[in-house]
Formats: C-alpha cells, structure tokens, sequence
C-alpha cells in the first residue's frame, strides 16, 4: 500500500523510531495507503498540519468541513479506497456531521480525523471543545478518543480496517492536542489491529444455498434487485453470470445502478419511487425476488402490505441486521455477496431457453407501452426540459463519465435518463438524501479519478449549499464538469407540493445568482443554455475545456419526475406522466 | 414481549454509553440493565431486559453485534436459563411492627439486613415476580414502604447435564419456543419450588 519511494516508508521496520503524535498520525496514514486527505485547519489540529509538509500526502484545503467528509466520501465510492477528511475541534468537528452521516447511510468507507482540546482540560468546555464522538456515535461504525501519542498509530489503524471491514461506513477518531503533540515510538507493523472479530451472525449456510438455488430453480417470475453491495463486494460478473445464466431481469436500486450495464438485455433499470413502470411492475408481479446487497429501503418497496405479494425472497447481504428487518424473506444467505454468489452460482444450470421467454416477454410488452409517454420521446416544443438535458450529456459522454448529482428531481431524472454501464460511475447520496453533496463529492471523485470525466449533476438549490467549494476546484484545478440544471425552485419540493399539498409552493420557489458570474467570479469559465439545440455544443465545449467549467441549464420550471409513487403507497399506485402534458401543450408556440 | 440478551462486552469508558444509545435509536425501551465485571479481566457482563415485538430479537442482537466492543451477545428468551434479581427495600416498622416484617420476610425466604428505630431494610433474591409479590403483601399489610432499590434481572444459561438430570429438572436439551413459554408461566423449576414453598 504504501509509496515505497519514501526513506521513511513505515511499512518497513522501523522500530524505534520516535515520532511525535502529529508524525505518527500521517505516517499511519501514509502506511494506511492514503495519498490524499480533504480538510481545513484550526487550533487543535494545528499540530498535525505542522507535521504534513514531512510527508508524502496532499492535502486539499475546502471552503466548509462539510465539503471535506464529502469529498472523502466522493473519492472512496469512485476509488473503493477510504476516504480520509480532517478537521479542528468544535465547529470543525460538528460541520463534518453531515457528511459523516451520509456515508453512514450509504455504507462509505472514510476516516475522519478531528483535532480535540488537550486532554487536561477536556469536559471542561475549553475553546471550540465539543463532544464529537458523543455526537456521532449514531452516524459512525465506530469512533475513538486518542489521548495519548502511544495511542495513535494502533487506533488509526483500527479506524481503517473498522472502516472497509463487512458492511463499510464512517469511523471518526478525535485526537487531543496533546496527543498530537507528545511523542512515542513508531511501530507501523506492531500497531496492526488485531483481526477484526467477524460478525457471528455471518453465515451462508450450505442448506440455505441449496434452498436459494432450488428457489431460482423453479422460479417462473424471477427479479434480482441489484444493490450498492454489488459494487462494494465486486461482484458485477457474479450477478451478471447469475442473471444471464438463468436468464433473470434485473432491476436496480438508486446505489445500484452502474453495477449490472444499463444496455444489458436483462436490465431493467431503476425500481422504486422513480422507477420505471415496467421495473416497479416486474417486481410486483415476481415469484422469486434475489435481493444481492440492499435492504428494502422504503424507497424501494413502497407500503409494505402488497410489496411483492407474490414473491419468495432471497436475501444476500452483508449485515445480518438488514435481515427481515423491512420485508420477511424467505432464505437470507447471510455473508460477503461475491462469496455467497460463488457458492451459489455451482448449483445453478444454465435454463432451457422456453422457459424464460414468457415472464420476459411481459416485461418487454409493458416497457413499449411506457415509452410513449416517455418526455425524452416528445417532440421539441422549444422548451428545455431536465431529461433532454440528461439524455444528451449521456449520449455526448459516451455514458461513460463518472456522474455526481445532487439530491432532488435532477437526481432522480438522471438516474433515469443516464445509462451507466459500469460501477462507481453514478455517485448520489441515497440514504441520507444529502442536498449539497454534489460539488464537494466530484472533487473526491476527480481526485480519484484524474484521467476520467466527472460531471457534476446539481440543482439550483443544492448547488448553492455547497457552492464555496467552487474556489476549491479552482484552487486544485481540477477539470471538473458542472451542470446545474436550474428550475427556478427546489424541484422536489415543488413537485410534492403540487402533488400532495395542492400546489400550495410555500418557500420552495427560489433565486439565485448568475451561476455563470458566480463561476467567473472564481475564475471559472461557464455558460447559460435555455434551448435544446445549444445543449450538446455546451457539453462539448465544457469537456473541451480545461479546469472547472460551469453550465447553467434553464430548465422547465413546474416539471416533475414521472413515475412517481406516492410516499406510502404499492408499487404499482404510481403517478404517471399525463400523456396530454400541459407544458407541452403551452409550448405549442411555433 | 419481553426480551433478555446478554452481552458481554470491553470493559471500557462509552460502552454502556453505545449499547444504551442503539436501543435508543432502535425505539426500544430498556426495561433493566445490569452491569458487571464478568469472569474474564476486561469483559463486562449485561443483561439486557427490553419490550419488542416478538420478531425484534434478531434485528437486536444483530445491532448489537454491530458495535465494535461488544464481543459476544446471547438472546436467552430462546434458552433455558436462571433468572434473579436482586431487591432493597426500606420499610417504616416500630418495635411494635416489626415482627408482622419479620414473618412476611421470612416467608419469601428474604433477610434482614438492616435495623433502625423507625425503618427496617429487607433484602430479597428472586425472579421478578416473586419481588413483585413481596412488595404487593407489604402493601396490602399496610407497612408502609420508604425507598425501593432493583437491580433489574440477571440471568445466566443453564450449564449441560445429563439427559437423566434434564428430565428431572423437566427441561428439554434443547428448548422450543412453546417449551420456553410454558417454563416462563411457571417460572424454572427452581423457582417453582420457591413458589411453592411461599405460597405464590
């Protein structure tokens, strides 16, 4: 892991070597294989900043601490590295919250470190002291207090292995001043944690993988619903070996796109609240749900009554508490997916061609119905609409950028209308539904990923709470993308509103700046796109450009996500787009 | 319905802290928990009582796991076990009441441990119920009860005998639920015999 070019690599025995807690902190890290760490600087850390120039680690100096648990959490999902973020004590410490608690949801491994007051006089409410592993105990794996220099080494190297280890999330360790400044020896090798005790709920029985295989076996009906887990467990051949060998559609959760290719015959695209018709009608009408790596999010299933009525369940997942905690399943083989697949997999002959032919005709005949009221199908009515600009940045990108939205209707229109075809290329805050995680997640992404395209997918509102981290990109000079796909209101809020609150749009409608002079103003090139015909030569000239390039697309103001099925309610009660839509019909000005 | 894990967990500052935090997060009130040192140096022992639907024992035990410094969790609801807790209790007694204490304490096989001019503390081991059943005749005898102190129930699974001394003790090798309903109604045969005895 470690560089190997460096005199000082702590991965050779250095014994004996006493460093101050500061050193010993980032030569962890160095030995940990971090090459880059996103974080600001303040009193308590200040000791471990005045330590970093000795060693081989950048540093990328963001606008918030929120930026920076972001931005690891962007770098870890594109990498499948862990993503470090550091921060001061007290308001540096609680800005990180939000981030933290975004890749708790969404099961990101990251390590961040905070500064905290010297041990002496903690409890006493010191200068910016505050409790941070009191406060984020419920939003990380695990986290720890460092009080000593001695302390260091062993508990970093703990954090990273909690942190990749079984279901992956956040690990926090708050390390005092003194820490930071006291010395010990450095050991890389003796502070090895000792191996991480397995969770002993994990079992993939072998009955349980005969019963699942007989399962899919005799399955008429069968859906895989394919979760984040196939991408953290690597396990994109199995499921496609799985779904192609047993000829399975399968359809996708928002994180699980990018995991099974999007243009594969047996993709059926995203299911759940925004999902496609014919996704959300498949699964409804399955006898045998394989869910690989997700956890029935309420996204997902809708009312849980009449989820899937039908079907028997396979659930394989790492965390035995995901284990008929929302949908009672029927086999849980409990364990890493890619494991449990490979044991699966052996029991399973290819089927006979005639049997799948019917359940995948089904799916095919709705899907055409469907597509006639698709708005990427109508013609040009000289409005901009979301999903037109969606579809040609997926089209003109080849669908092979790594894309970062934010959290909203351009989110939901992206996961629809951009087809990725391969993992760690959709980067969106699932669980938590973080607004403003976009800009400050394609950095790490970008960092991550220097020779591929990022793109930012944002809207209006959510640009704008991370929008400082703009000078952040133009500071590390990074070619970063930037479509704000800009309605005039926070779009989902809107949407409900008009939907479930009689379009009583309360606080939702919303101004802002000229993005285009909010860019210049950062030394930022951009440029403004109201029309259909100028979105692929705006797309081109950003991909053109080097560094940071914003465009602000004028979208449709009062469009919504179709389908949509309402908070609460089957599958299969979705909202659907009229076929007469108004819009549509007032553009009619030609 | 009630359910009682026992977990051992690191003996360190926050444990308690996490593990009390997790039923928190999960909606779940704590009914007791006890603490402990246990028989290995650095592990404590607790037991964990909490109402939860009847399915939530899974989900629970396996968040549990999910803290870092817990090492081990049991849900003994599924096993057979001893159950005891242990109670202090202050009751306001005269010279010329105390003998009626006496009695009572003596009946429920609960001692005296403490002796003042207007208060007397009772000491008593037991299942919940027959602490319940202490308390409900002090009350009912009019003696006024001054400070209650539980420890919340401690349990422990039973250790392996022979197939002789199971069917004895009328406890099956291996328990099903419904055994393990009807042992609860009855409390384990150890407390029968208690219950017997006190009249309960």
């Amino acid at each position: 892991m470690s560089t190997g070019k460096h005199a000082k690599t702590p991965t050779s025995s250095n014994a004996g070597t006493r460093l101050t807690g500061a050193e010993i902190l980032w030569a962890t890290l160095e030995g940990e294989g971090v090459s880059v760490v996103f974080g600001y600087p303040g009193g308590a850390i200040l000791p471990a900043y005045d330590a970093l120039r000795k060693f081989p680690i950048r540093h990328v100096l963001v606008r918030h601490e929120q930026g920076a648990a972001h931005a690891a959490d962007g770098y870890a999902r594109a990498s499948g590295k862990v993503g470090v973020a550091i921060a001061t004590s007290g308001p540096g410490a609680t800005n990180l919250v939000t981030g933290i608690a975004t890749a708790m949801l969404d099961s990101v491994p990251m390590v961040c470190i905070t500064g905290q007051v010297s041990s002496k006089v903690l409890g006493t409410d010191a200068f910016q002291e505050v409790d941070i592993t009191g406060i984020t105990l419920p939003v990380t794996k695990h986290n720890y207090v460092v009080t000593r220099a001695e302390d260091v080494a062993p508990m970093i190297r703990e954090a990273f292995l909690v942190a990749r280890s079984g279901r992956p999330g956040p690990v926090l360790v708050d390390i005092t001043k003194d820490a930071q400044q006291g010395s010990a020896e450095f050991d890389f090798a003796a502070a090895a944690p000792k191996p991480h005790r397995p969770h002993p709920m994990l079992k993939t029985e072998s009955v349980s993988v005969l019963q699942a295989a007989e399962l899919i076996r005799n399955a008429k009906k069968p859906v895989i619903l394919a979760g984040h887990g196939i991408i953290q467990s690597n396990a994109y051949q199995q499921i496609l070996t799985l779904a192609e060998r047993m000829k399975i559609p399968v359809a996708s959760t928002l994180l699980g796109l990018g995991a099974f290719p999007a243009s594969h015959p047996l993709s059926l695209g995203m299911m759940g609240m925004h999902g496609e018709a014919w996704v959300n009608h498949a699964i409804q009408q399955s006898d045998l749900l394989i869910a690989c790596g997700m956890r029935f999010d309420d996204r997902v299933t809708g009312t849980l009554a009449t989820y899937a009525p039908n079907a028997k369940k396979i659930h394989i997942e790492v965390d035995p508490a995901e284990i008929d905690k929302n949908v009672k399943v029927d086999i849980a083989l409990i364990g890493d997916l890619k494991e449990a697949l490979e044991a699966l997999l052996p029991h399973l002959p290819p089927k006979p061609a005639r049997h799948e032919s019917a359940w995948l005709r089904e799916i095919e005949a709705s899907k055409g119905e469907v597509a006639v009221r698709d708005i990427k199908n109508l013609p040009d009515s000289g409005h901009l609409y979301a999903a037109h600009v969606i579809h040609d940045l997926w089209r003109a990108t080849d669908g092979k950028a790594i894309v970062v939205t934010d959290v909203g209707q351009h989110q939901m229109w992206e996961a629809q209308y951009y087809k990725h075809e391969t993992p760690r290329t959709l980067i969106t805050s699932g669980g938590l539904g973080t607004m403003g995680f976009a800009l400050p997640a394609a950095i790490g992404a970008k960092i991550a990923c220097p020779d591929k395209e990022v793109w930012v997918v944002a809207g209006d509102g959510g640009f704008q709470m991370t929008a400082a981290e703009l000078s952040t990109a133009a500071q590390e000079e990074l070619d970063l993308n930037i479509a704000v796909v800009n309605n005039g209101y926070l779009g989902m809020v809107r949407q409900w509103q008009e939907f479930f609150y009689e379009k009583n749009y309360e606080s939702s409608p919303l101004r802002s700046p000229d993005f285009v002079k909010l860019a210049e103003a950062h030394g930022i090139r951009g440029t403004t796109v109201g029309k259909r015909p100028e979105v692929v030569p705006a797309i081109k000239t950003a991909r053109e450009h080097k560094g940071p390039f914003v465009i602000n697309f004028l979208v449709e103001k009062e469009d919504s996500v179709y389908p949509m099925i309402p908070a609460g309610k089957a599958l299969h009660e979705m909202i659907r787009r009229p076929n007469h839509n108004p819009l549509v019909e007032t553009a009619g000005d030609k | 319905m009630l359910h009682t894990f026992v977990a051992l967990v690191e003996d360190r500052p926050g444990v308690l802290t996490r593990v009390a935090s997790l039923f928190r997060r999960l909606n779940i009130n704590i009914v007791s928990l006890t603490v402990g040192h246990s028989e290995r140096i650095g592990v404590s022992r607790m037991t964990i009582v909490c109402e939860a639907s009847p399915t939530a024992g899974h989900r629970i035990a396996a968040s549990l796991y999910k803290l870092e410094n817990v090492l081990q969790v049991d849900d003994v609801g599924q096993l057979s076990h001893v159950a005891r807790e242990l109670a202090l209790i202050k009751v306001a007694a005269t010279p010329k009441t105390r003998s009626q204490v006496f009695e009572l304490a003596e009946v429920f096989r609960a001692r005296i441990v403490d002796l003042a001019p207007e208060s007397l503390m009772i000491e008593i081991t037991g299942v919940e119920s027959k602490i319940e059943g202490l308390i409900q005749v002090l009350n009912e005898a009019g003696d006024r009860i001054l400070e209650i102190s539980r420890t919340g129930r401690m349990v422990m699974r039973r250790g392996q005998h022979t197939s002789r001394v199971l069917e004895a003790m009328r406890v099956p090798g291996v328990e099903t639920v419904a055994e393990f309903k009807a042992e609860e109604d009855s409390a384990a045969p150890s407390d029968l015999l208690m219950a017997d005895e006190t009249g309960l």
